[in-house]
């Protein structure tokens, strides 16, 4: 451990602790800094082990004395791994206050490409490793009464588009997912937050063909914490995002299966 | 037995760990053991799982004395027998679990007081030897561990060791006011004191600023039985600490003519309701408004005015019972709720009697200047002590409740350092009780580098792979160990 680690815990100077799930890149490496930046311990989490630690290098560094955020390089498809892990990150950051569940994936998808392959993927990814993820830290926040469980939708989810069916039907899923945790856990004084992004300048944004009005993952990462702090339950990042999916939502089928979006 | 007991943690004893001011908290894994031999089983999961353990009384430390961030919280609120009791001489053997109010409660109608009492009822006879507690009587009778004869003291090694004044003795003045961080009481037996009845006399008077309140305690040290000023630390200039002042009396014998009337619990009781008709449970409720620097203000200016106005200087006298007197923090059910969300600290600080009016002074003008007053002020006298970790002092002791929200929580950290310098330059001391913010450098200049290496030699001594530690330890102790 180093030295910055060893700062033992003050009363009037509180150090939540928070695990990011799929922290290396896009908005996932922005609420590592974010939360570094607000006073958090942060657990990193990503496949990419050099990215990580650099990641949280960087984020170290930049934080208050004490402060700090560490690298666990993790396969979130590595179901069997994540229990004794989530003890040892609980173990290491002296406790649990809030868990962000980020991990997903979207790869590209031929409108007329049924690939069985890529859309398993996408399921154990956005959906099966939240649940192994976040069913744990419920089983933890329902005995100590608090903590926040925060997962990272889409806009996507809300809707199943021509394109990439299986990314609208894992982000749909982990949505309904969050809402069923929710009813469960808000009498334990547990805040279930689902963030629910729509354009946000990371990499997964190079598929979309025209991103009016992307925001960067900075300013994203900003706005999911401060709803995830107030224990909102469904935020749309940007606030916009929530009226355009409204309409969305409430196209009907007749007309939406005719529309190009 | 040991054998069978579970050794295993499991998510099921998790439970949130908050200091009972509630400004902050840790989860811990919380076993509620109600014989020694279970107690025995959680030192022995403790030693399977690599954890470390602390104990806990009643939860009534203002901060984080009895925490243990992701460890085991040892709570011995069910270890609550009396083991022995002895009326013709006032001996009483109890388990550590045992409150405050099941003490007095069993030993009043024989004639008995528990000499040192804490302001509520609720905290445990582990709890005050283990943070040496005081009452309002602290520079007669001393603090609670003056009175305590011995005590059997469960070790991490499994041995219990019986300490007193001629058994163990470095043991015995260590681990009374050690923060409970040399074992776990299994026992302790005490001196209770002689009373003739269930009442009190009790006088109040005002003082209109902190040199006439400390003159009043200083006058009637030779008199009094009990001392106490409730200070108001709004009020600036010639009118800076003012004052609501309490004495009370022993009654002498025969003076009570009905002590087996005045002695029953029944009629010691604090009532519930004020006025005859709201329900005081509600209370806190209302007094939350209040819980404001405008509020506040007007409750203590109202407050002293209403004294003032009834009783004065020269005071007004009444019979009040022991328990109405000594617990008025119970007079108010759940009052810390009206604090709000982010709760209250207490900062309390002892300074010796040279310099006691030049340093509150400089305290309560460092918070008013930085408009961060404290809400409720309590001015007692005090005497040393012969304990190793000791707060006492041949002077006053100030404790003052802040007010902790998510706005003001910088500054507050801020306010306590300056205010920790004040006390160090007036050669004060702290206590652990009440403390959320002490740092090493400043624990190591008021307690001294000899007293810590002695009670660091004993730790080492019957703990030498810390087992018991707490989350004050890691913050205040630890890093100078």
């Amino acid at each position: 451990m180093t030295e910055r680690e060893t700062v033992p815990d003050r009363p009037l100077e509180p150090r939540p602790r928070a695990i990011v799930i799929g922290a290396s890149s896009g908005i996932g490496a922005a609420l590592v800094s974010e939360l570094t930046k607000r006073g958090y311990l942060v657990a990193a989490l990503a496949r990419r082990a050099d990215m990580l630690q650099e990641l949280c290098d960087t984020a170290s560094l930049s934080a208050a004395p004490g402060v700090y955020a560490r690298p666990y390089p993790h396969d979130v498809t590595d179901f069997d791994a994540i229990p004794e892990l989530f003890d040892q990150i609980v173990a290491d950051l002296g406790g649990l206050d809030m868990v962000i569940y980020n991990a997903g994936v979207m790869p590209a998808v031929g409108l007329d490409e049924f690939d069985f392959g890529k859309d398993k993927f996408q399921i154990e990814v956005n959906l099966l490793g939240a649940m192994a993820w976040l069913n744990l830290a419920a089983m933890r926040f329902q005995a100590s009464k608090q903590g926040n469980i925060v997962a990272i939708s889409s806009v996507s989810g809300d809707r199943g588009r021509r394109v990439n069916p299986a990314y609208h039907t894992s982000k749909g899923a982990l949505s309904i997912y969050m809402e069923s945790l929710r009813n469960r856990l808000t009498q334990h004084g547990v805040a279930v937050t689902t963030i629910k992004p729509g354009y946000v300048e990371t990499s997964m944004l190079e598929q979309v063909p025209n991103p009016r009005g992307a925001i960067s993952a900075a300013v994203a990462a900003d706005k999911i914490i401060t709803a995830a702090e107030k224990g909102r339950q469904v935020a749309y990042i940007p606030w916009r995002w929530e009226i355009i999916m409204l309409i969305i939502r409430h196209i009907p089928s007749f007309i939406f299966r005719r529309l190009s979006i | 037995m040991v054998e069978e007991a579970a050794t295993v943690l499991s998510h099921d004893q998790l439970e949130r760990v908050e200091a009972w001011g509630r400004a902050s908290g840790s989860v811990a894994h919380v076993y509620r053991p109600s014989t020694l031999d279970d107690l025995r089983g959680v030192f022995q999961v403790a030693r399977v799982n690599g954890r470390t353990i602390a104990f806990r009384g009643g939860g009534n430390s203002y901060g984080d004395a009895f925490g243990n961030r992701e460890q085991i919280v040892l709570d011995l609120s069910r270890m609550t027998r009396i083991l022995d009791w002895r009326p013709q001489d006032g001996i009483i053997t109890v388990e550590p679990g045992v409150t405050v109010s099941q003490l007095w409660q069993y030993v009043l109608e024989d004639g008995w007081w528990p000499p040192v009492v804490t302001g509520t009822a609720k905290t445990t006879i582990g709890g005050c030897a283990s943070m040496n507690t005081h009452g309002k009587n602290a520079w007669k009778l001393g603090t609670f561990g003056e009175h305590v004869r011995s005590f059997d003291l469960l070790t991490a090694s499994g041995e219990i060791l019986t300490c007193s004044r001629e058994e163990n003795s470095d043991l015995f003045f260590a681990v009374i006011g050690g923060a409970g961080l040399l074992g776990c009481f299994t026992s302790l037996t005490l001196q209770m004191k002689r009373v003739y009845s269930g009442l009190l006399r009790v006088e109040v008077a005002t003082r209109p600023n902190l040199v006439g309140a400390m003159h009043y305690l200083e006058e009637r040290m030779e008199t009094a039985d009990y001392l106490v000023g409730w200070l108001d630390a709004f009020a600036r200039g010639r009118s800076l600490g003012r004052a609501e002042m309490h004495q009370a009396h022993y009654l002498a014998d025969g003076e009570d003519r009905y002590t087996a009337q005045s002695s029953r619990p029944v009629n010691q009781a604090l009532g519930d309701s004020v006025f005859g008709v709201l329900p005081k449970s509600s209370l806190w409720f209302y007094m939350q408004f209040f819980m404001n620097n405008a509020g506040t203000r007007l409750v203590n200016t109202a407050k002293y005015t209403m004294s003032r106005l009834t009783a004065g200087e020269q005071g007004k006298s009444y019979l009040q019972p022991h328990a109405a007197y000594h617990f008025l923090l119970d007079y108010v059910p759940y009052w810390k709720y009206a604090y709000g969300r982010g709760g209250l600290i207490q900062y309390q600080c002892f300074l010796p009697k040279e310099t006691a009016e030049d340093g509150f002074r400089d305290l309560f003008q460092l918070g008013q200047r930085k408009k961060l007053p404290n809400y409720l002020s309590v001015l007692k006298r005090h005497r040393p002590d012969p304990f190793l970790l000791s707060y006492s002092i041949d002077g006053f002791s100030m404790a003052m409740d802040f007010r902790i929200t998510d706005r003001n929580r910088a500054r507050m950290v801020s306010l306590t350092r300056e205010m920790d310098e004040i006390v160090l330059r007036h050669n004060g001391r702290f206590y652990f009780a009440k403390d959320s913010s002490l740092r090493p450098s400043v624990a190591e200049v008021y307690l001294g580098r000899e007293r810590l290496d002695r009670f660091f030699e004993l730790k080492r001594r019957v703990d030498p792979e810390l087992m018991i530690e707490t989350d004050l330890w890691r913050r205040v102790l630890r890093p100078l160990y």
